[in-house]
């Protein structure tokens, strides 16, 4: 292959046209993130302003996130690519309605758990660099989301795992330590197995760039062995989120670190392999989707069947939690394995729905143990007397985590279900509703054995042995700011999602469109479909 | 490990490997090289130094905490991306800046700014494990 | 030249197979370490196998001479093997401590997190 040296066609290769400014808002919150994390790096010592510049930080990302959602909806897919390279030789970074989505509710979800570790990491955990992690694994989220290449989007994995592991460990408890080497070993083959998948795709199509592999997949007209990879992508992504066969590591693990550290992992890891999923195996390999579909609505039914089972049975309500977000993952998952677009939709609003939710979940787990002490079922009580008010908040947390109405759980069901019924998928909205059953049943039993009842096992108004001092001690608590205000931030939008689910639908129904149809993507990456 | 002679060469081999780390790092633009595997030698450095005159020396001679470097050469290759905004370019599009230095023509670069990023992100980090493992080994 | 290699992936990926279902800690984490290698020749073999020069552009042109070797699978093996390498450094670390704290290497009697005989969960309301 002899070619002359010097007459080549610059802007066949690079970018030309000037670039405009607001499309920067893709790299802003990468770009703070990162240079936030630095600078808590720098200064880890200081623990005492370690939390502010979380908390600037984050709060920056979260504005640069509100922006580029509105631009994207504005304008439609937004895409840039690195160094000024064309598609598909630079890294490209694409932001959809969903992953611009994604990418703001990731960052609130970080916000405020930045706030409620400003209470509750103590200063030989700062200086471990709980904050920076902290940083960081938003800065993975969010690059996971916005990225428009799939070895880029692998990067991003190790990053989140990177900070996910620093943070697993944080306090070096033996449970913790057990929890971490469950949690890390399993993560990182599950990565590899991405890796392995992306490798194997790069040899069959020859690019990383997403919207030319759309291009390229849909060329092979499902020749070759793009359904073996698609599997494999699967598998992986499906490790990452916690589907039932490969979803042991999350309850050995979720609840052994700093509960601040839980509620960001249930908020963000598991959403961030959901999103891998509906990013992956349902834009990119289309016809092998299809032909994965009843392996993939078989795992749905028995992600969403087994979570709901394992919350019943257990009596820890950390340890509860982390079912219920196995649960979760099975109704996103199903949303994938019927992938019209009502489906689609109901599955990126259950997401949005559960990083608040779940994350307020955990968070609900720390306050109830700072005001009743513990985490057993059996040993709380009467917690209703101490504090009406976490009640009524655990009560609509509770209420929303189980589907049921007027809270944000509702609505992204009741779309699953539509889809489900739409598509003559009748087992799956059949294990939709059933699994609902189930947590409901679990979600009672927690509310009224934490809150409801007198007292703890042993009192009058427990169960077990009449005591003569049995009254319970009424004590009103006062939860400090630092508690207050990311419950009462995450709570309200659990509320306003439940009672005005139009604006969000409409995100969540343009994201799947673009999902199910990704022509529009593809354009915004080339110019044209090529 | 602890012979005189390895005592001895131990501190002008390692300042030899910094010298010829920062020259792999600025060479990296036209042949190979770069800040990964300058870093990479750098840290081989500090490893040596180590082994022969203790951790603490090491700490000593890096002045900041390696894990505050890293931070730094975080800081430092975020930096580098944002100069293509002003020119409404892409992000971490180069940017030259060649000028004559005393007679020789010197190239300054956003990538150059980069690769510096890179180099102290690979020595602070991973000098930090290297550190701590060889701490480990005391006790 | 493909097929041999391929063969080689296949053969290091069932040994870390093997090595991975081991209730071992530290022959768990050897799997891993050959899981990484073998995704890495993988990766490798992918983006072909040629006989040809290293992809370097001389001076003073804007296109390779002639046919060179593809350099984008050797960018992202140097990825994941800078990514690998330092998991596994992490793991061992973990590994040890994890035996140090818990005084075994073996998962099935890891059982701190998930103790067994837990409390069942009460029945009823």
């Amino acid at each position: 292959m002899a070619v002359s040296s010097n007459t080549v066609d610059i802007a066949a290769a690079m970018v030309t046209q000037p670039v405009q400014g607001a499309d920067w808002l893709l790299v802003t919150p990468l770009l703070l993130t990162m240079a936030g994390g630095a600078v808590a790096i720098m200064l880890r010592k200081k623990t005492a302003i370690q939390p502010w510049i979380a908390i600037g930080v984050i709060s920056l990302v979260v504005l640069s996130n509100i922006g580029l959602l509105a631009h994207v909806l504005d304008h439609g897919v937004v895409t840039m690519v690195m160094g000024g390279w064309l598609p598909p030789f630079g890294i490209a970074f694409t932001a959809d309605a969903m992953g611009a989505f994604f990418a703001l509710s990731a960052s609130i979800v970080a916000l405020c758990a930045a706030i409620y570790a400003a209470g509750s990491i103590e200063a030989s955990e700062r200086r471990y660099g709980f904050y920076p992690f902290l940083i960081l694994l938003l800065c993975g989220c969010t690059g996971a989301f916005l990225t428009g290449d799939i070895f880029n989007l692998y990067v991003w994995f190790e990053v989140l795992l990177i900070s996910a592991v620093g943070m697993i460990v944080l306090g070096n408890d033996k449970a913790q330590i057990d929890g971490g080497v469950k949690y890390a070993i399993l993560n990182f083959v599950a990565t590899t197995l991405f890796l392995m998948a992306t490798g194997l795709l790069y040899g069959l199509v020859g690019t990383l760039n997403m919207a030319d592999i759309i291009v390229k997949v849909s060329q092979l007209e499902g020749q070759g062995p793009i359904y073996g990879i698609a599997a494999i992508y699967f598998l992986a992504f499906a490790m990452k989120a916690a589907a039932f066969p490969v979803n042991f590591w999350l309850p050995a693990s979720y609840h052994t670190p700093r509960m601040v550290v839980s509620a960001v992992f249930g908020g963000l890891l598991t959403k961030v392999g959901v999103y891998a999923l509906l990013r992956v195996v349902l834009m990119l390999m289309p016809e092998p989707r299809e032909w994965l579909g009843d392996i993939i609505s078989l795992v749905a039914i028995a992600t969403m069947i087994a979570g709901a089972l394992g919350a019943l049975a257990q009596t820890d309500i950390r340890r509860m939690t982390g079912y219920i977000v196995i649960s979760g993952v099975g109704s996103m998952i199903a949303g994938l394995a019927i992938a019209n677009q009502v489906a689609v939709a109901g599955a990126i609003f259950y997401a949005v729905h559960s990083f608040f939710c779940i994350t307020a979940l955990y968070l609900l787990a720390g306050v109830i143990n700072r005001i009743g002490g513990s985490f057993s079922l059996r040993e709380l009580g009467g917690l209703y007397n101490k504090s009406p008010l976490v009640a009524a908040v655990s009560l609509i947390l509770l209420l929303a985590v189980a589907g049921l109405p007027p809270f944000s759980g509702l609505w992204p069901k009741v779309m699953l279900v539509e889809g489900a019924l739409e598509s003559g998928r009748s087992l799956l909205a059949a294990s939709i509703l059933i699994s609902g059953i189930l947590l409901t049943i679990a979600i009672g039993r927690y509310w009224i054995y934490a809150f409801w009842r007198g007292g703890p096992e042993g009192t009058v108004d427990g169960t077990l042995v009449p005591q003569s001092d049995g009254t319970a001690t009424v004590a009103s608590v006062s939860l400090p700011m630092t508690v207050t205000v990311p419950m009462a931030i995450l709570t309200g939008l659990v509320i306003y999602l439940g009672l005005f689910p139009e604006g969000v639908m409409a995100i969540s129904t343009q994201g799947a469109a673009s999902l199910v149809d990704p022509t529009a993507y593809v354009q915004s990456v080339f110019g044209v479909w090529p | 490990m602890n012979t005189v002679i390895f005592r001895t060469i131990a501190p002008y081999l390692s300042a030899l490997m910094m010298v010829f780390s920062i020259f792999v790092l600025l060479r990296g633009h036209n042949e190979p090289g770069g800040g990964f595997i300058g870093g990479l030698i750098a840290v081989s450095a500090f490893a040596i130094y180590g082994i022969a005159c203790g951790v603490a020396a090491v700490r000593r001679s890096m002045v900041v905490h390696p894990m505050s470097l890293a931070g730094i050469g975080l800081f430092i290759a975020v930096l580098s991306v944002l100069p293509s905004y002003l020119f409404g370019q892409p992000p971490m599009t180069s940017q030259w800046l060649i000028f004559d230095f005393l007679g020789s023509e010197l190239k300054l670069s956003t990538p150059l700014v980069f690769d510096i990023g890179v180099y102290l992100v690979v020595v602070g980090a991973i000098t930090s494990i290297a550190l701590s493992l060889e701490e480990r080994d005391v006790d | 030249m493909e097929f041999v290699i391929a063969s080689l992936v296949g053969l290091l990926m069932s040994a870390s197979i093997y090595l991975m279902l081991s209730k071992k800690l530290v022959r768990v984490l050897m799997g891993i370490a050959i899981l990484g290698n073998s995704v890495n020749l993988l990766i490798f073999t992918g983006g072909r196998i040629t006989r040809s020069v290293p992809p370097f552009i001389p001076e003073g042109s804007y296109l390779p001479l002639e046919q060179t070797a593809n350099p984008l699978p050797q960018a992202l093996v140097l990825t994941a093997i800078v990514i690998s390498f330092s998991f596994l450094a992490y793991f061992l670390v973990l590994g040890y401590r994890a035996y140090q704290e818990l005084g075994t290497d073996d998962v099935l009697e890891m059982r701190v997190a998930e103790p067994k005989g837990d409390e069942k969960p009460p029945l009823g309301y």
